[in-house]
């Protein structure tokens, strides 16, 4: 079966979603993030959506779902490179996205992961950081 | 002899003449065009049309000019009707270009059916119907190049009002200036959040001071900028609220809790660099 | 409204969700939407045709570019023969925040795009038009 591939650097999960995804798929990924947390320990998740040039409010509910089950297993999640239509479109579809954090790009959202997991006391100060 | 073809005929025999006469009532009639549009261009123009006429004319009963036969002559009618359109000339000096050949082609039609006035009635009757078709097919193209036209321009106008200007590395300014309606807010946007990705800015100081009122709308489109730039990992900090669009704002009731506003953009600036950890330091004085 | 090209696909699995989006793509490709243009068109397809699988149980998508004589259009209507909405004004005003109402994205769908037609019957089916002018 199809599956999107998830790859580990140290304390980070890296999945690049390339594909234009069918359900199924999201749904697998969003199983196999959770699955690939709890048995790694990882502290952090970046979802790179730089080559995704459509967005609905599946595969917005499904980042959503994603960024809530890492963040219960201890995992900060990070979505990173929208592309400006895409967001333009989110936008207004109506759907914000609460409590998925973005970043422009892979450097700068291992930057924010890099500094979320440094301070222990961070999740006030990322409150003011997130969407 | 099927009818039509007298048309043909009388194009066919007398092609150079009414070339010529057709080149000077145009002329005649653009007299003071000639900058836009010489004699040698008319001629050319003109002898296409009629090459193209009298091989459509061959089809039909010359009467219906939307049919395929006459899609030869529909373009070319078209491309000159655009780029009389680009160079500015009017709807009727265009259209004119078809109608000025009635003339002509009535002279040689007296001249052949002198002695039989019933065809010569019917023939007339048929180039009348059949230039003014293709006459006003002429003014169609030209209204909706025209259109073209404008809409092109008002896009270019909009784009260079809005410019999205590099303050510092990672830092991106959008002084608005006027007005803000949806078309404009849009583009705003889009360039904003072009030059987001194309520069990897995270901070994008939007600064309204040259805006003279706010109303919902606006600041709904405003507010949407803001969101989707977030969306995509940027800031927004809104910047030169004067205090009666502060007033305007909170009366109708629109949420900027979320936003970073300051009074100036220099404040923004500020904020800006204290976000990026950017650190300003006067060198030492000496002695 | 004379109709330059048609284009109908059947909704009977998820992959066709995928297949009617690259479908509405390519169409809107034709037209030379802007990119942001094109993604709204094609966000709204993605949202209807998966209520289309889902609320419905499947049904068919018509891909249509056409003119008004002035203006190119395209035109996406989704047609099943499902349970139908019973309250459209109800359906119409849920959003996604809200997690209420039927979390059918329609309103939604509606903002991305400039004409909205919605019919639907109880027991019959529904059809929804969404347009999009060039």
């Amino acid at each position: 079966m199809e599956r999107i591939p998830i790859l580990r650097m140290g304390d980070v999960l890296l999945v690049t979603i390339q594909v234009d995804m069918y359900d199924r798929l999201a749904m697998t990924l969003q199983d196999d993030l959770t699955i690939r947390i709890s048995e790694t320990g990882a502290h952090g998740v970046l979802i790179d959506i730089s080559s995704l040039d459509i967005v609905d409010s599946f595969i917005g509910r499904v980042l959503s779902n994603i960024s809530l089950m890492a963040s219960v297993l201890d995992a900060t999640t990070v979505v990173v490179g929208m592309q400006p239509a895409v967001a333009i479109t989110l936008v207004e579809l109506g759907l914000s996205l609460q409590g998925v954090k973005t970043a422009l790009n892979v450097e700068r959202g291992m930057a924010m992961l890099r500094a979320s997991t440094h301070l222990v006391d961070e999740k006030a100060e990322d409150a003011h950081r997130e969407n | 002899m099927p009818d039509s073809n007298r048309i043909l005929d009388i194009l066919k025999k007398n092609e150079a003449q009414i070339l010529t006469d057709w080149a000077s009532e145009q002329t005649a009639a653009m007299a003071d065009r000639s900058d836009l549009m010489n004699d040698a261009e008319t001629r050319i123009q003109g002898k296409e049309f009629l090459g193209l006429l009298q091989t459509a004319v061959q089809f039909d009963g010359a009467s219906d000019v939307q049919a395929a036969e006459w899609e030869p002559v529909r373009d070319m009618l078209a491309n000159v009707s655009r780029s009389r359109a680009l160079k500015g000339f009017t709807p009727s000096e265009t259209a004119n270009f078809v109608f000025s050949l009635k003339k002509p082609l009535f002279v040689h039609l007296q001249q052949e059916l002198r002695a039989d006035p019933a065809a010569l009635a019917d023939e007339l009757w048929k180039i009348t119907i059949l230039l003014d078709k293709l006459g006003l097919w002429t003014t169609e193209v030209y209204q909706r190049s025209r259109n073209e036209i404008i809409a092109r321009q008002q896009q270019e106008l909009l784009e260079l009002s809005t410019p999205v200007v590099k303050l510092w590395d990672g830092v991106l300014a959008v002084p608005l200036i006027g007005t803000l309606d949806s078309a404009r807010t849009q583009i705003v946007m889009e360039a904003l959040l072009q030059m987001i990705v194309d520069t990897g800015s995270e901070i994008a100081i939007i600064d309204i001071t040259g805006v003279p009122t706010v109303d919902t709308l606006t600041a709904q489109h405003l507010l949407k900028a803001v969101s989707a730039a977030r969306l995509m990992g940027a800031d927004c900090i809104i910047s030169g609220i004067r205090p009666q669009i502060a007033q305007t704002i909170v009366h109708l009731g629109v949420d900027l809790t979320t936003v970073t506003t300051k009074a100036t953009m220099a404040d923004a600036f500020r904020t800006a660099m204290q976000r990026l950890g950017t650190a300003f330091t006067r060198p030492q004085a000496k002695g | 409204m004379p109709t330059e090209k048609t284009d109908t696909l059947e909704i009977r699995s998820e992959q066709d969700i995928v297949s009617v989006r690259q479908a509405v793509k390519a169409t809107a490709a034709q037209l030379s939407f802007s990119l942001v243009d094109q993604t709204k068109i094609v966000t709204a397809a993605s949202e209807l045709g998966r209520n289309t699988l889902i609320y419905a149980g499947g049904g068919i998508v018509r891909i249509e570019i056409f003119s008004d004589g002035l203006r190119k259009g395209l035109r996406i209507t989704f047609e099943d023969h499902g349970p139908g909405i019973p309250d459209i004004a109800v359906a119409m005003q849920d959003g996604y925040s809200t997690g209420k109402g039927m979390g059918l994205g329609l309103s939604g769908a509606k903002r991305l795009v400039n004409d909205f037609k919605i019919d639907s019957s109880v027991g019959v089916g529904t059809t929804v038009a969404i347009t999009r002018w060039k």
